[in-house]
């Protein structure tokens, strides 16, 4: 065997500090959201709070319609359905872009990739008035489908870049060979190369579904009700003009970060799945 | 040939983004140029008589308005009052969306050219610039029929802008001065010394030397708003002016040079916590609950939670709300005006209506059953015992003197620029970085200068 | 189909083919240039669609002196709003802060995101457990994670304070977020945190397309761990190195959730990025001219910034970097 004993160590320590410094601040978030407020301005501060109660999580589950916790559980639904149809779309279009990209050669090629990725480098502020105007002219403001439609015109560029140069890591030979035997294009890439780039588009497509999940400019102008309130912006919510309970922030945090853990804990095994034993090169 | 392929290629994608981007920029296109249209005489005079226009439907009509999220009355108290108004008058409906305070400035100036909202709630500081752009609509016609003599003259002037009313005052909000009862028994304090800030500085004194706290005052003056509404406050109390008569910038010197200084000296002292250069108005709120400070400036809702055991360690008995200070004895001692009015947009198809909304939910009716968590902006209630009874002795006897005196931030349609710059220039007078009359120069400068050019 | 593509190019490197002498026949190239339409065309119309009214209007709001969110005729300034922008010192101040920023928390994510790339590709026990807890922060809302940390330096309460005076390591309570520095790179720790588990993962996917056996040969040749990393892991991981530097140096210059959340551009705006600078000027301040031109100018410096990446990493990979 290889790895040595001070090896096994050596990456098991690091592998421990770094999961310290990313559960510590988890820790007291959970601890936060569980504690009252007295509990946390006390100085010098107890870590472990005398009192824990989970009466905030049961008001955000409970509470009737109308009350920001209500919409809050409205926006993690919305959060999810406008999230996830973004990354189908940008996917299923940015893939064949990034396809093209790749594997062909055409003219006006680079301005083209150029040209998409200068629109991801437009900062969002500069689009929100015209864009709030085509919302208005188009019926989609306060929509799922407006923003899904928003969203994709910067989850796209983001995808063929991506994609386009990951594809271009895959050989050539294995679609080549495939449509020597009598595959098309379109089938080589569905059959071989697809499956090939499965990491990486997994890791686009989480990417992909953090920038919809995050985005909160677009989210805040564009929305108003529970109809197509995201989470970001119903959590902006929970604070009062002068005050905030943070614990409720962080509860709402907490709850918020439990789809997409899942989601890439379930996706995390096919990203390093695929091609680690390179029994495709050489 | 490559001429060939590259013209078949190049032609495809124009024809095709074109053609893509061509439907979208139709529609689009469309609807602007008529909002173009009816926005040209935005700023003009024409505006001021659309909203005595009819327009009202004879079928039943849709209000969509912007609110806040806990403004100083609760979502559930809104419900209630349009809940009321929409018994009163069947046939109209009310929408309200509300939206955190950070939002609201952004919403409204977005919806603005769509006409989405009717009626939306704003700050104290914002008649102005929309007053000016023609995002709200000069309703002075229709303020004039209430009594408006009897409403608290520091509550009208924060919708007044040129001498024209943009907007109906609704919430009333004022910086208060709190008071830790025991510290000050226990530094032999009287609270009668507390009328001006020479008394105050040499409370805080007392309470220092006799070690009770380290700082014993915090301030909320971190780059934000915050910070010019206690300078306000000050400058207001030494007799300072923001601007002079003609409008140009007057506050540094004399009594706004003086309150910078005031509040540098707090922090050389050692009476000020170095920290309240990073603190909110929340943070202050924290402190005074935890027992950490002994006085500071704060809005009504700090009374409130102070007394709220759930989230003070003061008891309610040593929780004590008093007037602003004066700078000299005798001396004006004006509270910063933090109201909120509401008004109603350019865009509106229902002005006639919106008004009826907007007047409803100012009137002294409907605010009186509403004062457990916002003051009304009519005098006469705070004689009325049942609003004592509801909103408390303590804040409606202080309240009664302090919100006649009221001193507004300057109505100027680039306040938000001049602020900021106010801001910072305070911020660095008070870490240090400049002397308070340079700080102030610099920011005088700013309220006057050009600007960009738009 | 007919093949015309040329000879193929030399194993696992994945380049295109080289042409024959004779060039590939121009039908052959027009059909794939048709094809590569075909297939970009969804795209185009996603994105384009709709953002191209908004661009083209952003560029000629940026033209005159417009004040109000309102449509109509405003002065024409040509230039000015841009040639304002350069002359001002805020706006180069800003622009510095969004470079310091930008290349502090990308140069952190990619060195941590490789560290953590690697020992998420390494034999751990409980592998599985491990990259879950890393998807964590990437899983929290920048919201939460702005208010979260802003909450953990609260110079009265905050954790931060907590720990180093009960540790005995400070006597005092700080506070952090007073010192516009300190406060800046505080938001860059924030950033760090949360975006280094993404950055990990990407490099973690172009780890797994590089073949074992070439690490075996480089220790039969006998490089140890660092060596194999330096020759092999690096040169190979170039191409998603650049595509990963390239979109977090995009997102770090565009950074305005965060500092909207944690510090609102204070304190004396030391945390005020260039996209929060334009935030103000046009909403707030309601200059939509000048914010337009100052868009813009963000998309030149972004875009002078990535050529300047991808020319200096290139690989040879033909059209796409």
């Amino acid at each position: 065997m290889r790895d040595s004993r001070r090896y096994r160590i050596a990456i098991h320590l690091a592998a421990l500090a770094v999961s310290l410094v990313i559960l510590a601040p988890f820790a007291w978030l959970i601890i936060a959201s569980l504690s009252s407020q007295a509990d946390l301005l006390k100085i010098p501060l107890s870590w472990i709070p005398s009192n824990l109660s989970f009466s905030r999580y049961s008001q955000i589950f409970s509470s009737a319609s109308g009350t920001i916790f209500a919409n809050f559980r409205a926006s993690l639904v919305n959060s999810l359905i406008v999230a996830s149809t973004t990354v189908v779309i940008s996917m299923t279009v940015g893939v064949f872009g990034a396809y093209a990209f790749a594997r062909l050669r055409f003219r006006g090629q680079r301005a083209t990739l150029l040209l998409f990725l200068s629109t991801y480098m437009v900062p969002p502020i500069a689009l929100v008035i015209p864009l709030y105007l085509i919302m208005v002219r188009l019926s989609l403001l306060n929509t799922r489908i407006g923003l899904i439609i928003v969203y994709c015109t910067f989850a796209t560029p983001f995808v063929l870049w991506i994609m386009g140069n990951y594809f271009q890591t895959i050989p050539r030979e294995l679609e080549d060979a495939a449509r020597i035997d009598g595959c098309t294009r379109i089938g080589a890439l569905f059959r071989v190369v697809l499956p090939l780039a499965r990491p990486g588009l997994l890791s686009t497509m989480l990417f992909a579904f953090l920038i919809a999940w995050d985005e909160f400019l677009y989210a805040l102008i564009f929305t108003s009700t529970t109809a197509a309130k995201t989470i970001p912006v119903a959590i902006a919510e929970f604070t009062g003009r002068y005050t905030t309970d943070f614990g409720l922030q962080a509860a709402g945090g907490i709850l918020a970060a439990i789809p997409p853990v899942l989601i890439a804990v379930v996706f995390q095994r096919y990203i390093v799945g695929g091609l680690a034993s390179g029994a495709v090169k050489g | 040939m490559p001429g060939e392929q590259k013209r078949t290629t190049r032609r495809g994608f124009i024809t095709t983004t074109a053609t893509a981007s061509m439907g979208l920029y139709l529609a689009a296109c469309g609807g602007s140029s008529s909002s173009s249209s009816s926005a040209g005489g935005a700023s003009s005079s024409a505006a001021t008589s659309s909203a005595a226009a009819t327009s009202s439907a004879s079928g039943p009509v849709t209000l969509n308005n912007l609110f806040q999220q806990q403004a100083g009355y609760s979502a559930a108290d809104l419900a209630g009052m349009t809940k009321l108004f929409e018994q009163a008058n069947p046939n109209i409906k009310v929408n309200n969306t509300l939206v955190a305070y950070e939002a609201l400035h952004d919403k409204i100036v977005a919806a603005a050219p769509a006409g989405t909202y009717d009626v939306v709630l704003g700050d104290c500081i914002w008649p102005a610039e929309f007053g000016s752009k023609g995002i709200v609509q000069d309703i002075s016609s229709e303020v004039k029929t209430l009594p408006t003599s009897q409403i608290f003259p520091g509550a009208l002037v924060m919708a007044d802008y040129k001498n024209k009313y943009y907007g109906m005052p609704w919430i009333l909000d004022t910086k208060y001065m709190y008071a830790n009862g025991s510290m000050l028994k226990k530094a032999g304090v009287s609270p009668s010394s507390l009328t001006t800030w020479d008394g105050v500085v040499t409370a805080l004194k007392q309470i220092k030397a006799k070690g009770l706290v380290k700082y014993p005052w915090l301030g909320s003056w971190s780059q934000a708003e915050a910070v010019v509404c206690d300078y306000a406050q000050l400058l207001g109390a030494f007799g300072g002016k923001f601007l002079d008569a003609s409008g140009k910038p007057a506050f540094q010197s004399g009594g706004g040079l003086k309150a910078l200084e005031f509040m540098k000296m707090m922090l050389d002292q050692g009476l000020a916590d170095p920290a309240s250069t990073s603190s909110l108005e929340e943070d202050v709120l924290k402190a005074f609950a935890q027992g950490k400070i002994a006085m500071n400036l704060n809005w009504t809702f700090q009374l409130a939670a102070s007394l709220d055991p759930k989230q003070s360690q003061v008891s309610k008995d040593n929780v004590m709300i008093l007037r602003t200070p004066a700078g000299t004895a005798g001396g004006p001692a004006p509270g910063c005006n933090g109201g909120q009015p509401v008004m109603i947009t350019h865009g509106t198809k229902h002005p006639k209506e919106a008004w009826e909304f907007v007047k409803f939910i100012t009137s002294q009716n409907v605010q009186n059953q509403y004062v457990a968590d916002s003051l009304p902006i009519w005098s006469a209630s705070y004689d009325d015992p049942a609003v004592i009874k509801k909103a408390g002795k303590q804040l409606v006897s202080v309240a009664k003197t302090q919100l006649p005196n009221m001193i507004l931030r300057p109505q100027v349609a680039n306040y938000n620029a001049a602020s900021q710059a106010l801001q910072v220039q305070i911020q660095d007078a008070l870490l240090g970085k400049k002397s308070p009359q340079d700080a102030l120069n610099s920011a005088a400068s700013a309220f006057s200068s050009q600007g960009p050019p738009a | 189909m007919t093949d015309t593509t040329a000879q193929l190019p030399p194993a696992g490197t994945g380049r295109p083919p080289t042409p024959r002498a004779g060039g590939t026949s121009w039908r052959a190239r027009t059909r794939e240039g048709r094809f590569a339409l075909a297939l970009l065309a969804p795209s185009i119309i996603v994105v384009f669609g709709i953002v191209v009214y908004p661009i083209l209007k952003t560029l000629y709001t940026s033209l005159f002196a417009v004040d109000t969110p309102f449509g109509g005729h405003f002065p024409w300034v040509g230039l000015d709003n841009y040639k304002f922008a350069l002359q001002q010192s805020d706006f180069w101040s800003a622009i510095l802060r969004t470079a310091y920023f930008t290349f502090l928390s990308t140069g952190f994510e990619l060195v941590f995101g490789m560290g953590i790339a690697l020992l998420l590709y390494a034999p751990l026990r409980g592998r599985w457990l491990f990259r879950t807890i890393v998807v964590l922060p990437w899983a929290l809302p920048t919201i939460v994670n702005g208010a979260m940390w802003r909450y953990f330096f609260n110079a009265q309460y905050g954790v931060v304070n907590a720990a180093l005076t009960q540790l005995g390591i400070s006597s005092s309570y700080h506070a952090f977020l007073s010192s516009p520095f300190a406060a800046l790179n505080i938001v860059v720790w924030a950033d760090v945190w949360k975006n280094t588990s993404l950055v990990a993962f990407f490099l973690l996917a172009g780890l797994t397309t590089i073949p074992r056996d070439l690490y075996e040969a480089a220790r039969v040749d006998g490089y140890g761990r660092w060596g194999s990393f330096v020759h092999i892991t690096l040169p190979l991981l170039r191409p998603v190195i650049v595509v990963v530097l390239v979109l977090r140096t995009i997102e770090a210059f565009k950074v305005f959730d965060i500092i909207y959340v944690m510090t609102g551009g204070g304190p004396a705006n030391g945390t005020q990025s260039i996209a929060f600078y334009t935030y103000q000027r046009a909403f707030s301040d309601e200059y939509f001219g000048y914010g337009s031109a100052l868009a813009y100018l963000i998309v030149v410096f972004i875009m002078v910034l990535a050529i300047i990446y991808i020319r200096l990493l290139r690989s040879d990979n033909y059209g796409m970097a």
